[in-house]
Parts: C-alpha cells; sequence; structure tokens
C-alpha cells in the first residue's frame, strides 16, 4: 500500500482522519483562514458575499417552494395561492423568493458596478469577470423562468412578448420559437419545460460557475478600492503588509453587512412584498388568460433597461431583428470590458476627470433607460430612451480612446486607510 | 456601511413611488376615492365578511379562502359562521365558492369573475369607488353603469343601500377646438336605505374584507415583521461591535 502524499494532513482525530483522505483542512486554510484579502475594503465590497447569501436564500426557499408548486398550466396558479395560504409558513416562503429574485440583481448589479468602480476586471482578473458576466446571463434566464412560472397573466405575456423576440431572426426563426415553446402558443409544455430549467439546470449551472468566479478570484487575490497589488510588501512569513486573513477579519465584518442586508430585506418581505408594484405586479394576481391582454405589458423591473433598448432601435429593411441584436450586444460588450480599458491605473481614485463623468453618464443612462422600459413607449420616452441606448454603448465603445486620453493621479505604494 | 444602505434603501422607495406616480396621472381618467380600510380592524372586517356574504357571494367565489380560515382570523364563531354566513351547502373547511352555474356568462355577458384577488390586482382604492360608480344609464342592459369601469357588465347589487345616481357632464374642448361633453362624476338620484356616510362605510368594510381575503396572513406578517426588524437591528449592533473588537489591531 502506498503511503499518504506528503500534502496530506498529519493531524489527529476526526479532522486528522478526514484530512488524510480529502483536504479539508487545506481547503479552509487556502479559501478563508490563510486567504489574506486587502484590509481597505470599502462599502461596495459587501456586494460579493450578499450575493452568495441571496444565492443561498433562492435555493433553499425555492426547494421548499417545489414541494408545493404545480408545474401546470390548469394547477400552477391555485398552487401558488395554495402555497401562500395553506402550507405553513408558505407565504413567508414565497415573499423571501420572490423579494430575493429582485434582490438578487440590486446586489448583482451594485457588485458589477463596483468592478467598475475600481477596476476589478483589469489583468489578471478577466476570467473572474467573465464568469461574472456569465452568472449574469444565466442568472435572467433563471429570473425569467421563474417569473413565468406563478402562471399569472404578466407571466404569461411577458412570456410571449419575450420569446417571440426570437420570432425576430431572420430565416429560423418561426421554427426556433415553436422549439422553445413545444407549442403553437405559450402553454402547459412551455411551463414544464421552465419548471425544470428554472430548478435543475439553471441553479447547477449558477452553481458551478459561482465556485469557478470564486476559485479564479482566490487564484489572484482580491483587488482593492485603490487598485494595487498587495503582495508588493510581505512581512517575514510572506503574508502581505496590506491583508489580512479572510477569517476571521471579513467574515466578521461581513456579518455586520448581511445584518445590514436582511434589515433591508426583511423590511421589504414583511411590510411590502409587492413593493409598489416593481417586484410583484398588480396584474399578476389575474391567472394567465390567453385571451386578454394586459393593458401594459412590461417585465419585471430588472429587465427594463435592456427592454428599452429593444423598443428604442426602430425596425428597418422590413425587420425588427435590430432591436433584438442592440439588446444582445449591450450584454456582449460586457465581456470585452478588461480589454476596453486602457488607463494604466486600475482604481476611479486615481484617474481623471474623463472616466468619472463618462462613469457617472452611464449609470444615470441604465437609469434613465430603466424607468423608460417600465412606461408606455409615448411622450418623452422614446427619445430618452434612444438617447440612453446610444450613450450606454458610447461608454463601452469609446472606452479605449477615453481612458488613454484621461490624465492619471500617481498610484501609492501601499494601500490607504482600512476597513 | 449603515448610511450608505440608509441611502440605498431611501433610492429604493424613491424610484418605487415615482415610477407608481407616474402611471397613476393618466390622462382623462377619472380619480379613485380613497378607501381608508384597516387591515388590522377587526370588527370592519366582520361587517365586510356579512356584508360580501349576502349581497356579493351570490354571484362572485372567493375560491382560494376556505370559510373556517375566514372565521378563526376574523375572530367569528363557527356556529355563528355556518348559521349566518354560508348560504350554501359548503361544509366550513371548503373554500367559499358560488352555486352560479356556467349559463351565468349568457345572463351577464360573461361570468362574474372569482374576487378572491381582486384587492392585490387593483386595488382597495378601486373597490371602493366602484362600488360607489353606479349610477342610471338607460342604454346598458341593467339600467346602470359604473364610472370606474365603463360598460360594466355588473348590476347594481347595492342600489336599495345606496339608492341610485345619475352622471354630471361637463363641457370640453378637444384637440381640435370643439366642445363635446365628458363624464365628470355622479350625484344621488334617489336615497336609499343608508345614509351617505353609512353607505360609505358599508362599502369600505367591504373593501377591507376583500383585502383580507387577498392575503389572509397581511395582519400578521406586518406585526410579526416589527419583531423580525427589532431582532435584527440587535443582531447588528452585536455583529458591529465584533467586528470592531477583532479589527482594532489592524492599522
Amino acid at each position: 500500500m502506498a503511503a499518504a502524499p506528503e500534502s496530506a494532513g498529519t493531524g489527529k482525530g476526526l479532522i486528522g482522519w478526514i484530512d488524510q483522505r480529502f483536504p479539508l483542512t487545506k481547503l479552509w486554510k487556502e479559501q478563508a483562514a490563510e486567504y489574506y484579502a486587502p484590509k481597505n475594503f470599502n462599502f461596495w465590497y459587501y456586494f460579493g458575499v450578499l450575493s452568495l447569501v441571496v444565492l443561498v436564500n433562492q435555493l433553499v426557499t425555492g426547494i421548499f417552494l417545489t414541494m408545493s408548486y404545480k408545474p401546470s398550466a390548469t394547477e400552477a396558479f391555485a398552487s401558488v395561492e395554495y402555497i401562500m395560504r395553506d402550507v405553513e409558513w408558505g407565504w413567508l416562503i414565497r415573499y423571501m423568493h420572490s423579494t430575493g429574485a429582485s434582490a438578487f440583481f440590486i446586489v448583482v448589479y451594485l457588485h458589477m458596478f463596483r468592478a467598475l468602480l475600481y477596476g476589478s476586471h483589469r489583468k489578471p482578473r478577466e476570467l473572474i469577470w467573465i464568469f461574472g458576466v456569465l452568472i449574469y446571463v444565466l442568472l435572467m434566464a433563471e429570473a425569467f423562468m421563474g417569473y413565468v412560472l406563478p402562471w399569472g397573466n404578466m407571466s404569461y405575456w411577458g412570456a410571449q412578448v419575450i420569446v417571440s423576440l426570437f420570432s425576430s431572426l431572420p430565416v429560423i426563426g418561426g421554427t426556433l420559437v415553436e422549439w422553445i415553446r413545444g407549442d403553437y402558443n405559450i402553454a402547459d409544455p412551455t411551463l414544464n419545460r421552465f419548471f425544470a430549467l428554472h430548478v435543475a439546470a439553471l441553479p447547477l449551472a449558477l452553481i458551478f460557475l459561482v465556485i469557478a468566479h470564486l476559485m479564479a478570484l482566490h487564484e489572484v487575490g482580491s483587488n482593492n478600492p485603490d487598485g494595487i497589488d498587495i503582495h508588493k510588501y510581505k512581512d517575514e512569513k510572506g503574508h502581505p503588509l496590506d491583508g489580512v486573513p479572510f477569517h476571521p477579519y471579513y467574515t466578521v465584518k461581513d456579518t455586520v453587512g448581511v445584518a445590514g442586508f436582511l434589515l433591508i430585506f426583511a423590511a421589504v418581505i414583511f411590510f411590502a412584498p409587492n413593493f409598489f408594484g416593481l417586484f410583484l405586479e398588480a396584474n399578476n394576481f389575474e391567472p394567465a388568460n390567453p385571451l386578454q391582454t394586459p393593458p401594459d405589458i412590461t417585465p419585471v423591473w430588472y429587465f427594463t433597461p435592456f427592454y428599452a433598448m429593444l423598443r428604442a432601435v426602430p425596425s428597418a429593411f422590413g425587420t425588427q431583428v435590430w432591436g433584438v441584436l442592440v439588446m444582445g450586444a449591450a450584454i456582449v460588450v460586457l465581456f470585452f470590458v478588461p480589454w476596453l480599458d486602457r488607463s494604466p491605473v486600475r482604481s476611479i481614485r486615481y484617474k481623471g476627470p474623463i472616466y468619472k463623468i463618462m462613469l457617472a453618464i452611464f449609470s444615470v443612462s441604465f437609469i434613465i433607460l430603466a424607468v423608460c422600459g417600465m412606461n408606455p413607449p409615448s411622450g418623452i420616452y422614446p427619445t430618452l430612451a434612444r438617447i440612453c441606448t446610444a450613450l450606454y454603448f458610447v461608454f463601452f465603445l469609446l472606452m479605449p480612446w477615453y481612458t488613454k486620453l484621461d490624465s492619471v493621479k500617481p498610484v501609492p505604494e501601499r494601500v490607504t486607510g482600512h476597513a | 456601511m449603515l448610511k450608505a444602505s440608509v441611502l440605498i434603501s431611501i433610492g429604493l422607495v424613491w424610484a418605487g413611488t415615482g415610477l407608481g406616480t407616474a402611471s397613476a396621472a393618466e390622462e382623462g381618467e377619472i380619480r379613485l376615492l380613497h378607501s381608508g380600510t384597516d387591515i388590522n380592524n377587526t370588527e370592519s372586517l366582520q361587517r365586510g365578511a356579512r356584508n360580501f356574504m349576502n349581497y356579493c357571494s351570490g354571484c362572485h367565489s372567493l375560491k382560494y379562502l376556505r370559510y373556517n380560515r375566514m372565521s378563526t382570523d376574523l375572530k367569528i364563531p363557527e356556529s355563528e359562521l355556518v348559521k349566518n354566513l354560508i348560504f350554501t351547502s359548503a361544509k366550513p373547511f371548503e373554500e367559499i365558492t358560488t352555486a352560479m352555474p356556467a349559463e351565468s356568462a349568457d345572463w351577464f355577458g360573461k361570468q362574474p369573475p372569482d374576487l378572491t384577488l381582486m384587492a392585490r390586482e387593483r386595488g382597495t382604492d378601486y373597490i371602493y369607488s366602484y362600488l360607489h360608480g353606479f349610477y342610471a344609464d338607460k342604454t346598458r342592459p341593467w339600467g346602470v353603469n359604473n364610472l370606474y369601469l365603463p360598460a360594466t357588465a355588473m348590476p347594481h347589487v347595492l342600489s336599495e343601500r345606496q339608492g341610485l345616481q345619475k352622471p354630471v357632464y361637463k363641457n370640453e374642448k378637444d384637440a381640435h377646438g370643439s366642445a363635446k361633453m365628458v363624464l365628470a362624476g355622479v350625484e344621488t338620484m334617489t336615497p336609499g336605505a343608508l345614509k351617505p356616510e353609512e353607505y360609505d362605510q358599508f362599502v369600505r368594510d367591504i373593501a377591507n374584507f376583500m383585502d383580507y381575503a387577498a392575503e389572509p396572513i397581511k395582519a400578521t406578517r406586518q406585526s410579526m415583521g416589527i419583531y423580525v426588524i427589532l431582532f435584527l437591528l440587535v443582531f447588528f449592533v452585536f455583529a458591529y461591535l465584533l467586528k470592531k473588537e477583532y479589527w482594532k489591531d489592524v492599522h
């Protein structure tokens, strides 16, 4: 029999027994107790751990919802009301899940914004960013399919609108849409497959990507608000002088962040689960009705910026495919951000005024697009949506030039301040 | 940290309310009345249940609400429930369905809808307004129309309570400058059994009860929420102190 490899643990007791067979202590040390994170994380650095908290919330509450939900066009709507009324604590589980969906997008949007602030996507963290954008894309698919499941009238017509986007593709459009729906209309087979994707396929892929996202992060180490490398100055043990072990320093700090988040999260769940019709839409309390279109079909708030872009682009050459392409491009362009940013510094703290102004314009445009997407395309909204769509792309496509042109401030050798 | 989360929540609330008002301010629409319902007022809910069962449940079901859930939540004794509120052959544990046959669609032009979730779909203000909005209109099958739901298929079931109203028109110039008559409101034509304030309360109780029916857990949820928030506040303080203790060596 071969002896245990050198790297295997030499400890005693149960942990020692496990360590000789599985790298438990090794993993714990590498990922937490001896993972050195910069000591100067600020408020923006909470949204990573909060995304993880919301992911776990969605997985756990989702499992319990699955136990009582019926993925059938004739029973789905009533089964949700059954959960709300007859299942013990079902109302709480359902509100945690529905509020969690919106919370997920809030924390993920802020997490992505943090990367744009401090250049967290720059070399050597390009793959972390790419995994992140993939997570975001999957999250949109996951949220869309989850939104269809209660089978309310907005669920139904939202699915109708989103799925029919594919019909604008030339040649294959019609067949593709039929293939997605599994029927000539949004119907029972559509609901069944969306359920399968929502509770099995996409969560699995999401978990896999989140692990990849974290592994890549812990391989290269976290960025920080100063955008500098903390591994340049180390103590005699080889630990970065500006770093602190993730555990216990950031586990206790993140607990504060999680508590703050839970305060807001609970306030919404217990006092405003509809959140003014943004998280749970009024029209979705009416069962799906293929014969009655709601007055305005609008997607849930987190999709509205992209929905506004879709509507902002006029049809040309007898097809509406351009809007779909622009909307797709708005997502695809995100993958290239690490290479579009040519600034010699990572963090906005040491970038010049041009980047600051561009990021501000971009952020405001994104919010205006969200508002445009929530409102009927009349009055000032179509024009606003067109201007803001253009500004959205200007931010990304001109980035190679304006980040080079921009002035920079001298970057300090060591991080400034601590959390 | 705390400051920033407060800012974010204010931002969210601002966004939410801003959007709400933007969509409510549709032009040409008659403004809804304010219902003033209170989900914690059990007596109002009890009266609302009585009113609903007597005047609405003949045609409209509450198919997601069970009779005994209602009586438990509203503190109505089961004997009272069986004697005064169940008009069908239903058992107390059954849902509130109606004896309306499918042909009723032919009587009214459409099947009377289930009202369990109406308060979540349209709001209590809408229900309160709708029940105030009937006015005499000879062109309609039941002789009444509604200010808030033009060409409604429903007869004025509460006319014996409210009396009958007549429409009030006003002159308005359209975009081309030609004058036209526009429906502006309603006024009493023949009084009913209830005084106007009594009728307001009668309808408010119904709207309140329908708010309850749409989400029976609502009152419990809100009172429970206060304890959850209080716990989280305490937890937040301890988490913050623990963080300070750990981080005091980091410079």
